[in-house]
């Protein structure tokens, strides 16, 4: 048993690549009480000298795993933290951490949907952290279910520059060819691969109506992302006749940074 | 109120903002208990915010968070050699629900 404010110490399990500059750590953390869907926790470094810092990741993994977490970090340019984590970890390093933390920001499978998720690149961290945990709570529902009634029906819209830095791009191809309600679509807004018929521009209020659609007006939206990006979704999906308070929102700032 | 939020909406520092949910750790760690799912009201205009969806300014050398409505100063958090010093002036209460 620990506690979400006290510090612990976890151990890196595994590191691996989601695109060349984001990286996903595994942290084994015997203690942990679980999470919920769309909360972070807070990593902290500390030099010799004393001197320490703080920096707030979310946790990708969903609360079905036990034992351990995901977090995916994005290599920030001139970073303390992220270019550490990024060039110095390996598996059996100790990280000092506190967490699960934060309670606005979160899904769970009790709260239904349609769900409809918006990211601009890492900002889909802890939306998939919702996806992974719905479509767990969609297999075990199938599982008891005679009816083979799908999961919650969600739509994740997710801005990148590229092909090459779509974060998780394999894994959601794999959700949304599921079957069970799960749908992805990419908006690339710099390089476009040949033939490329998707959205090629930013995030934009057509772009919402398009994704939207198929919901209908009842979701539950999650935006995450730089704060332009999410400034933009929120003002969008208001003007599209969503209540503000079936819109979450988390804005890590300008991008890049 | 209408011309302060067009004015936080065309500032261009609104882009520096984050929301209440990235200080939620330093919040809890105030509180002793996550705070970010309950509401607060404004004391300049009355407006009740969920504290997560408050704007948060965190490259000073202290945290200012605003109204979401008004865009003024609701709570304040900085560090002092004698201690964390937290100012909530700016917020005539916090729901702490059940």
């Amino acid at each position: 048993m620990t506690n979400a404010i006290d510090w612990q110490l976890a151990t890196v399990t595994a590191v691996r690549d989601e695109t060349p500059t984001v990286r996903t750590f595994t942290l084994g953390l015997p203690g942990w009480d679980g999470h919920r869907a769309g909360q972070h926790l807070d990593l902290r470094l500390t030099a010799e000298d004393g001197y320490s810092v703080e920096r707030s990741y979310s946790i990708a993994s969903e609360p079905e795993r036990s034992g351990e977490v995901d977090i995916t970090v994005e290599r920030i340019p001139g970073g303390e933290v992220s270019a550490f984590l990024h060039e110095v970890v390996v598996p059996g390093d100790r990280l000092e951490l506190r967490g699960p933390i934060g309670g606005y920001f979160v899904w769970e499978a009790a709260l239904g949907g349609p769900l409809l998720l918006v990211a601009g690149g890492s900002g889909v961290v802890p939306l998939m952290a919702m996806a992974r945990h719905r479509a767990r709570s969609s297999a075990a529902s199938l599982a008891t279910a005679a009816n083979g009634a799908a999961g919650t029906p969600a739509r994740l819209l997710l801005s990148s520059r590229g092909p090459e830095e779509i974060i998780y791009r394999a894994e959601l191809d794999t959700l949304a060819s599921a079957g069970d309600g799960f749908a992805v679509v990419h908006t690339l807004t710099r390089q476009q691969p040949p033939g490329w018929t998707g959205y090629a521009r930013r995030i934009d209020e057509a772009m919402l109506a398009d994704v939207l659609e198929p919901l209908g007006a009842s979701v539950r939206a999650y935006a995450c992302g730089p704060t332009a990006l999410v400034e933009t979704v929120a003002n969008g999906l208001v003007r599209l006749g969503l209540p503000p308070d079936r819109i979450r929102t988390e804005r890590f700032g300008p991008t890049g940074t | 109120m209408q011309d302060r939020i067009a004015l936080m909406r065309d500032d261009p520092a609104v882009e520096l903002s984050v929301d209440g949910n990235a200080i939620a750790g330093l919040l809890m760690s105030v509180f002793g208990r996550e705070v970010t799912a309950m509401e607060e009201q404004c004391a300049h205009c009355r407006t009740v915010s969920v504290v997560g969806t408050l704007r948060v300014y965190m490259r000073g050398p202290g945290v200012v968070v605003r109204c979401p409505a008004c865009a003024e100063v609701v709570l304040r958090v900085v560090e002092t050699p004698s201690g964390r010093r937290f100012d909530a002036s700016g917020a005539t209460h916090l729901v702490a629900g059940r």
